[in-house]
């Protein structure tokens, strides 16, 4: 056996890690940064999906914004307002209560025939075809129905239905916002759950046009802004549209809307809110 | 001029013909795991040549001052490598968060996932090929690792920025559900694999 070899190899790998262990230690100690403690806490709190609903970079952006005080704490809607508790209390501060949030896509369908054949990609971004007059659809404003919102949700909560639209699940819904990027045709849009009334049409094409074309689109015949008691909703440009500093939300313009374009979900909402108050009752008791 | 012509040479294997994702089969870990989006593939690619460079000089001068006097050249050289990188990246990254916030926050977080990858200690190895050399002075051995680091960086961040965009794009293709993710990303990887071999015969 080398003996000799053996132990300049052994010497020398000692020696390099010594070396190196003392240069790291020494490094540690001379280039130390502090990390704020609370960091760290707030993430373990937040909900970790990075969905960027709070417009910042991931949970961990957010959670750095918080305690720099960058942000404000309810920003976060898929953790809600316990998530916004649990913060402020690292924080040492009080919030207010956050009120849920949640998705709605302003178009319900109708059945709108297609203008040409379309075999690209699956994708409601591609099929929107600009250089074609606006996508595949007769009507230019609606949805296309290739489900691109439904893939992009984090949470599953949207699904396609039989009639190629998407229906938000409401229970699964944390109103993130994911689903309002996507879309080329900007129909999805974040609400209080308390704002219950909706037009659900984006089309400003002429009543006629729409008439033909669409089972469930304003054609602007301003029923609901005769019916209105409180001077509320306004046909502009064929397009009804909903003035919520005005909006009492008695519903009465869902009830005289000849196509169905306006939905009230009050009756929805307030079940699954008491559910909610419920379930939480039980589970502090 | 013959100096410049084996530069190139060097330059041209590095990131074309030897392209370590693409033929060398080596990297492939952050390859697969970091394409996903072209800013975070930059990122990680800048990262790379980042830590092949350092790493090339480092070895390339512990092989000469080290190993070779001592004849451990044959048996010594992956571990003190392994050894070396690693613990020159982890200092790199110590004072790169003190001393350049702004550095460390857009490379910081992909310099722990390739201290010790395969593709930066393949650089290394095959750096040695310069040292056993008949007749070239240390500094032109030295100066041509790093060369050949740098580039051989460059040649893996054109194969994980062309990965990223292919990626983004079958992001929204319809792929049929079981190739769906990775799979298929390794099937785009060894399209573009063969399409790397093209250059084989080159210099």
């Amino acid at each position: 056996m080398d003996w000799k070899a053996l132990s300049i190899a052994l010497g020398s790998m000692a020696g390099i890690g010594a070396v190196l262990g003392i240069v790291l230690a020494w490094g540690s100690k001379r280039f130390f940064v502090k990390v704020d403690e609370r960091v760290e806490q707030v993430e373990a709190i937040l909900p970790g999906v990075n969905c960027g609903a709070c417009g910042f970079p991931g949970c961990s952006g957010y959670a750095e914004a918080i305690v720099t005080s960058e942000a404000t704490m309810t920003l976060c809607s898929p953790g809600g307002a316990e998530c916004a508790h649990d913060i402020a209390r690292i924080m040492g501060a009080e919030v207010e209560a956050v009120e849920p949030k949640y998705a709605l896509t302003a178009c319900q369908g109708g059945n709108v025939p297609n203008r040409f054949d379309y075999s690209g990609v699956h994708d409601c971004r591609a099929a929107v075809v600009p250089g074609m007059g606006g996508g595949i659809k007769h009507c230019t404003y609606g949805c296309i129905g290739y489900g691109t919102c439904a893939r992009a949700c984090p949470f599953g909560a949207i699904t396609m239905n039989d009639k190629q639209m998407p229906v938000i699940d409401e229970e699964k819904c944390t109103g993130c916002g994911r689903c309002v990027e996507v879309c080329p045709r900007d129909l999805n849009r974040i609400d209080r759950e308390s704002r219950t009334v909706f037009v659900l049409c984006t089309s400003h094409d002429k009543g006629a046009v729409t008439n033909k074309i669409c089972d469930h689109g304003c054609i602007a015949c301003k029923k609901c802004e005769q019916e209105c008691p409180f001077d509320a909703i306004h046909v502009i440009d064929n397009l009804a549209v909903i003035d919520y500093e005005k909006c009492k939300l008695c519903g009465k313009c869902v009830d005289v809307c000849p196509k169905g374009v306006i939905v009230n979900l009050r009756k929805e909402r307030r079940a699954r809110k008491q559910a909610r108050e419920t379930a939480a009752k039980e589970a502090t008791t | 001029m013959e100096q410049a012509v084996i530069y190139l040479k060097i330059i041209f294997a590095a990131v074309f013909v030897q392209n370590f994702v693409l033929s060398k089969f080596l990297g492939l870990c952050p390859f697969i795991g970091v394409s996903k989006k072209r800013s975070s593939a930059i990122g990680m690619g800048l990262a790379v040549i980042f830590v092949m460079t350092l790493a090339s000089a480092a070895t390339m001068l512990i092989y000469q001052y080290l190993l070779k006097p001592f004849k451990m050249e044959f048996y010594l050289d992956i571990v003190s490598f392994i050894v070396v990188i690693a613990a020159l990246v982890q200092f790199v990254e110590l004072a790169m968060r003190k001393l350049a916030p702004a550095l460390y926050k857009a490379l910081g977080i992909y310099l722990p996932l390739i201290t010790t990858n395969c593709a930066v200690l393949g650089v290394t190895q095959l750096n040695l090929e310069f040292a056993k050399l008949n007749g070239i002075t240390l500094t032109d051995c030295l100066l041509r690792s790093i060369v050949n680091g740098v580039f051989a960086g460059v040649g893996f961040t054109l194969a994980l920025v062309l990965m990223a965009g292919i990626r983004e794009r079958l992001e929204s293709s319809p792929v049929p559900e079981c190739m769906q993710g990775v799979p298929i990303a390794f099937i785009a990887a060894a399209c573009m694999a063969l399409a790397f071999f093209g250059f084989a015969g080159i210099a």
